[in-house]
């Protein structure tokens, strides 16, 4: 699960890590009562502020989604420009997001751009701590031309970030050794903040020092591990829904595993691990998969059904491939929840069924006699060029 | 021979007197699976489904000795549930529980490589995986056991039912299997590809191996260099996930590609230069590892039989 910056931020502060401080609205007319009333970041004599989009991507810069006001007269007009804007960044793909929030906070003046980020590294079983001199920086792109650039340092959950390897990274960045004791406190703080919370991944780019001597983190980016939601609840209270896509959260609530996708053929499979081989093959059969959709080991009459009408919810899928290796579940099983359910939606593409496993040609059978316009498959690449072939002779 | 269970392999069940574990307590004690009972705290002393039921892994262990434990308690208390397997000795701990959080595994982790380190042997399967089959010897998990035919064929997997993909054709094609490992979706796991491939490599049984990997990670190439220095079998590879855009979870929490790692596409390139004979298309896997066994112009090691 990811958050919006803002609230990354009043996690920080809660933690003992530094950010502006701010405040975030949802209309311009918010903000103008803010700042006439002299509300919080405006009631000292701050003259610039970051007016900044809150949506859950990266990029927004390069966006246009970042504004900087030199006085505070100028930030209701960023405030309007920003909100209800489709913000199309290299992480939110062709078709963007709204902006439904702008966080705006007091400018800070930068001396130094660093960039820290905490990860959960699978292969060492560890949180890495990666931290480079080019703050501000893709750090994919620091770590492709300058790998020198990057010092990546293991660290065990148990033990936490101790005092030396806040000082080591201290002093790979080159701060003033003044501040390595901030330092080593703030990526402590950071460190237990990822452990309790149950963090994946914890980025600050940039994190700086300020003209006066102060680490702030100027931008925060938190996601967590979805399987310890359960137990974090404060976590679960920050999920936005609107950042998500509305077929993916329907199908959250019927316990169905989806991903849209952007291309037209629609699939349904039991098993994430054959569903995702599922989407190559379509692919390999020249088509475009429109979905990962993982309906789990059962594959029921209303598993199916709940299934259906979420693939067709998509107005782009021209057609759907339905690929369920029967193994526990028997087929005929299999193929009687789907005939039922293909009853009931009343599909208007053209359907290919793929039933492999126990008692296949039971299951086939059943589908070819079902009276049903559909496509019945034995092979998983052959059902993928039967469905490619469909669409194509449909259009 | 197999690798890891047979015929002889003595398991208990933790959490029985759930719904799924006794469900496939049940279905693996129907396949031959010495199951000898199984664990749910508070129900020490009790019947289920003809299973004697054990307060703690500990009195199942004094009682009736057992070799497997495999769990199906839920996520938030699977953690524990393994830990008490490996405290109580057991050597083999199969976790099929999907959904546990990724830092209780890594604690998990620690734990059992301070015990192997320290000189026990404790291995673990999965989490978020379908178990350990040893094809007419041992089912030990929740694949179907009828796919399965004895044979010549090591497999190993991130994946549940393409792994059963995978199986059926070998089924089908006459070639059978040796022994299937499913080692879960998970990041953070137990045995890994190049444990199992290791434990193959030195299996008379075993004459070749699929190996079926996902995007995320990069735990398919550090098999795959282990396999080009150490192995005379041939491994025959797939990865999913070609077309999984990078960013989002695929189902599996460790299949997703991130900061620009563990694409397929990187994956099958690194695993073809390290010598695996990569297929892009799964329908294939059967014909392909035929084609490997029958040009036999790999390096061959002598076999018993």
């Amino acid at each position: 699960m990811n958050i919006h910056e803002y609230q990354a931020k009043e996690l920080f502060r809660s933690y003992g890590v530094a950010v502006p401080s701010g405040v975030v609205v949802d209309s311009a007319d918010e903000a103008r009562r803010l700042i006439s009333e002299k509300q919080g970041i405006f009631s000292g004599n701050s003259s610039v502020y970051a007016v900044k989009a809150q949506i859950h991507a990266g990029g927004r810069g390069k966006a246009g989604g970042v504004k900087i006001a030199k006085s505070p007269s100028d930030i209701p007009g960023f405030v309007e420009t920003l909100l209800g804007k489709t913000l199309v960044t290299h992480q939110t793909g062709p078709e963007g997001r709204l902006v439904r929030k702008v966080w705006i906070e007091e400018g800070a003046q930068i001396s130094r751009e660093y960039y820290l980020s905490l990860v959960l590294d699978r292969s060492s079983r560890r949180i890495s701590i990666l931290a480079s001199t080019e703050g501000g920086m893709e750090i994919e792109e620091v770590s492709a031309a300058h790998p020198e650039k990057i010092l990546t340092l293991p660290v065990d959950p148990e033990m936490g970030c101790k005092g030396f390897v806040g000082r080591r990274v201290a002093a790979f960045l080159g701060l003033p050794v003044t501040l390595y004791g901030a330092f080593s406190t703030m990526l402590s703080n950071l460190t237990r903040f990822f452990v309790e919370t149950d963090c994946m991944m914890v980025e600050i780019n940039p994190l700086i020092l300020t003209a006066d001597g102060r680490l702030l983190a100027l931008d925060a980016k938190v996601s967590f591990d979805d399987n310890a939601l359960y137990r974090q609840e404060k976590v679960l209270a920050l999920r936005d829904l609107f950042e998500e896509n509305e077929l993916e959260i329907e199908a959250s609530k019927h316990r169905l595993n989806y991903v849209k996708l952007d291309g037209s053929i629609a699939c349904m499979v039991n098993g994430a691990g054959l569903a995702m081989a599922t989407m190559d093959v379509i692919a390999l059969a020249g088509g475009t998969p429109a979905n990962f959709l993982d309906v789990g080991g059962g594959a029921s009459k209303e598993t199916v059904e709940q299934a259906f009408r979420i693939l067709l919810g998509d107005p782009a899928v021209k057609g759907i491939f339905v690929n369920i290796f029967g193994g526990i579940v028997r087929c005929e099983r299999i193929a009687g929840g789907i005939i039922a359910a293909a009853k009931d939606v009343k599909l208007h593409v053209p359907l290919v069924v793929r039933l492999q496993g126990t008692n296949a040609k039971e299951g086939r059978e059943m589908l070819r006699e079902s009276g049903l316009d559909l496509q019945v498959a034995e092979e998983l690449f052959e059902g993928a060029q039967k469905i490619v072939q469909a669409v194509k002779g449909a259009k | 021979m197999s690798i890891l269970v047979d015929r002889s392999t003595r398991v208990i069940v933790q959490g029985i007197t759930g719904k799924e574990g006794s469900y496939h307590a049940t279905a693996c004690r129907e396949y031959g699976t010495r199951v000898l009972g199984g664990v749910t705290p508070g129900k020490g002393g009790t019947v289920h489904e003809g299973f004697p039921v054990w307060d703690s892994v500990k009195d199942a262990v004094d009682a009736v000795h057992p070799d497997v434990s495999l769990i199906f308690v839920p996520p938030a208390f699977a953690a524990d549930a393994i830990l008490e397997a490996a405290d109580a000795g057991i050597e083999l701990i199969v976790c099929i529980t999907e959904g546990i959080p990724v830092q209780d595994m890594m604690r998990v982790r620690r734990i059992l490589d301070i015990r192997n380190e320290e000189g026990e042997t404790v291995r673990l399967i999965g989490p978020n995986c379908p178990g350990i089959i040893t094809p007419d010897g041992a089912k030990i998990g929740i694949m179907p056991g009828y796919i399965h035919k004895r044979g010549r064929v090591g497999v190993v997997s991130r994946s549940g039912t393409l792994t059963y993909e995978a199986v059926w054709q070998l089924s089908q094609l006459g070639l059978g299997e040796s022994t299937c490992v499913g080692i879960g979706g998970d990041p953070v796991r137990g045995l890994n590809f190049l444990d199992v491939l290791a434990l193959f490599e030195k299996d008379p049984e075993t004459e070749a191996i699929v190996m079926i990997g996902e995007i995320g990670g990069d735990d398919e190439e550090r098999a795959a260099a282990f396999a080009k220095a150490h192995m005379t079998k041939p491994v025959i590879g797939f990865i999913a996930g070609l077309t999984a855009p990078p960013g989002r979870r695929m189902g599996h929490a460790g299949a997703i590609v991130s900061g620009g790692k563990g694409s397929a596409r990187d994956k099958m390139k690194a695993l073809e230069s390290y010598g695996i004979i990569v297929v892009d298309n799964p329908s294939v896997i059967g014909k392909t590892v035929a084609e490997a066994l029958s040009k036999g112009d790999y390096r061959r090691v002598p076999t018993c039989h």
